[in-house]
């Protein structure tokens, strides 16, 4: 089943950590948000492969909003 | 004296200068970001120059702009707050060479305190007690051993290359040295591409202790008393007070004067703060020297009736310090509290947002230093600081009463802050006696 990875605070997009077709495990870092000069990252909250990443480095994000997709 | 001071920061910091130029009859100038547009340090100015951009890099970092603002509207200072280009050399050189005063320190003492393993040699030559350590990396497990005998037992180790607490091991007993160095140097190996290791002593629950000195460029350096900053998270501090709690006569004698040495022998002009770690048994150990006014520097003017941005823009206009060490004296309490848009509840994850709501109190023994206003846009590319609220009273007792009663008349509504985690921390019986020490926090003192 595809699970959406949403950000969990507004921030803007400082690094991708992951890529599609990446095996990522529960925990780890999809991509890195940077708000209020603290870089955050945005973890796969299970084991899977990374469908699609939604989101580009500087882009702003908003709370809730999907920013990779795991398979 | 200026014609006029170009503030390159934002925020309350930026008001807080502007506010020096008025009592001083001063002209300024504002920089703001496209996200600032409406902020209230645009307001507060004489008049204000747009830099680019939201993001810091293209607007509160850009050096070549903020030197262009200050040619177009006539200054001839500048004055860096804290944070952003502070502390940055090459930023005061270049003001220098583009014939505006930086009010600050010198470059080379920016650039010596800087970098802080090199601080700490320099302060230790000067006879400031520095944490016990390796005087640089160490080869193996083997010399690390041989070193530890003369440090001392618990220590930690540290990647040289490293910083955030990467590749950082405690080590309890010299048998569990071997392996912990083995672990820390492929950690350290792995994140920073350097296995690099140093040694240092390991403080257990210390207090974080500063001390204010103020030197101008006629040779007069003093200190300007201590200020308590132990209750910390992420290493910033969110309380601090003036004076420390229960510091006794002696240490503080010891603290005070080697901060005015430390600060002389690195010949120091301007505003800084020499950082310590304070250990159970008094002793202290220099960690950092900041060379710029400090985000806390209001809890020492309260106590003192001194004004530390003017006397500022003084030093840096060439006039003698009007202070004289005997004169500088505490009277009463102060506390400030940092109210930053992050959520405690959630390991103060930032809360960026709109503040749909801001009721700040006002009263007998009260300041309020605000960076914001109601409706005002709390932006992702800057610091999380909202305003901070600073109580004096008589006695500890009476700062800490009136700031209970500020926290509780605060209303914020549209972004989460810091309050009712600062509540709960003045609270805490420890935090009443005044037994503090900087790991609190982390310990999940006040849960």
């Amino acid at each position: 089943m595809p699970e959406q990875i949403k950000a969990h605070i507004t921030g803007v997009v400082f690094q991708i950590a992951a890529k599609t077709g990446d095996r990522v495990g529960a925990g780890d870092p999809v991509i890195v948000l940077e708000s209020m000069k603290m870089e955050i990252p945005v973890e796969a909250p299970r084991a899977g492969v990374v469908k699609e990443i939604s989101v580009q480095e500087g882009q702003t994000v908003q709370e809730g909003d999907t920013v990779a997709v795991l398979e | 004296m200026f014609r006029a001071v170009l503030v390159a920061n934002r925020g309350e910091i930026a008001r807080r200068v502007f506010r020096a130029c008025r009592r001083l009859g001063v002209g300024s100038v504002a920089v703001f970001s496209e996200a600032d547009r409406d902020a209230p340090h645009v307001r507060d100015a004489d008049r204000a120059v747009l830099l680019g951009p939201a993001p810091a890099r293209e607007s509160y970092l850009d050096v070549e702009r903020i030197l262009d603002a200050a040619h177009r509207t006539g200054a001839d200072a500048v004055h860096p707050g804290y944070g952003f280009l502070s502390e940055n050399w090459r930023f005061a050189e270049a003001c220098a060479g583009a014939g505006l005063t930086f009010i600050g320190p010198p470059v080379e003492a920016i650039r010596a305190m800087g970098d802080k393993s090199h601080a700490r040699h320099l302060m230790a030559a000067a006879g400031v007690p520095t944490v016990p350590g390796s005087s640089g990396p160490v080869a193996d497990a083997t010399a690390a051993e041989a070193i530890a005998t003369g440090i001392g037992f618990p220590l930690i180790l540290k990647a040289a290359a490293g910083g955030g607490g990467i590749g950082m091991a405690r080590v309890e007993r010299p048998a569990d040295l071997a392996a912990a160095f083995a672990g820390a140097a492929r950690r350290a190996q792995a994140a920073f591409a350097d296995g690099a290791l140093y040694l240092e002593r390991y403080l257990e629950r210390p207090r974080h202790v500063e001390v204010q000195v103020f030197a101008d460029t006629h040779g007069a350096v003093v200190h300007v008393h201590e200020r308590e900053c132990s209750i910390q998270r992420r290493h910033q501090k969110l309380i601090e007070e003036s004076p420390a709690p229960g510091l006794d006569p002696e240490t503080k004698r010891g603290l005070t004067e080697a901060a005015v040495a430390g600060a002389r022998s690195i010949g120091y002009v301007n505003a800084g703060t020499l950082e310590f770690l304070l250990d159970a048994a008094g002793r202290f150990y220099f960690i950092e020297m900041n060379t710029r006014i400090q985000v806390e520097h209001p809890v020492t003017e309260e106590v003192t009736g001194l004004d530390l941005v003017v006397e500022q823009l003084r030093v840096a206009a060439g006039e003698p310090l009007r202070w004289r060490q005997d004169e500088i004296t505490q009277r009463g309490w102060a506390v400030e509290c940092r109210v930053y848009a992050e959520d405690p509840e959630r390991n103060f994850l930032p809360s960026p947002g709109t503040l749909t709501r801001l009721d700040v109190p006002a009263g007998e023994g009260l300041r309020v230093e605000s960076g914001v206003e109601a409706g005002g846009a709390v932006s992702v590319h800057y610091d999380p600081l909202l305003f901070k609220l600073v109580a004096r009273g008589d006695g500890r007792e009476e700062a800490l009463a009136r700031m209970r009663a500020a926290l509780d008349a605060t209303v914020v509504e549209g972004v989460r802050t810091t309050v009712p985690f600062l509540r709960r921390v003045l609270e805490h019986p420890d935090v009443r006696r005044g037994a503090l020490h900087t790991q609190m926090v982390e310990q999940g003192a006040f849960r």
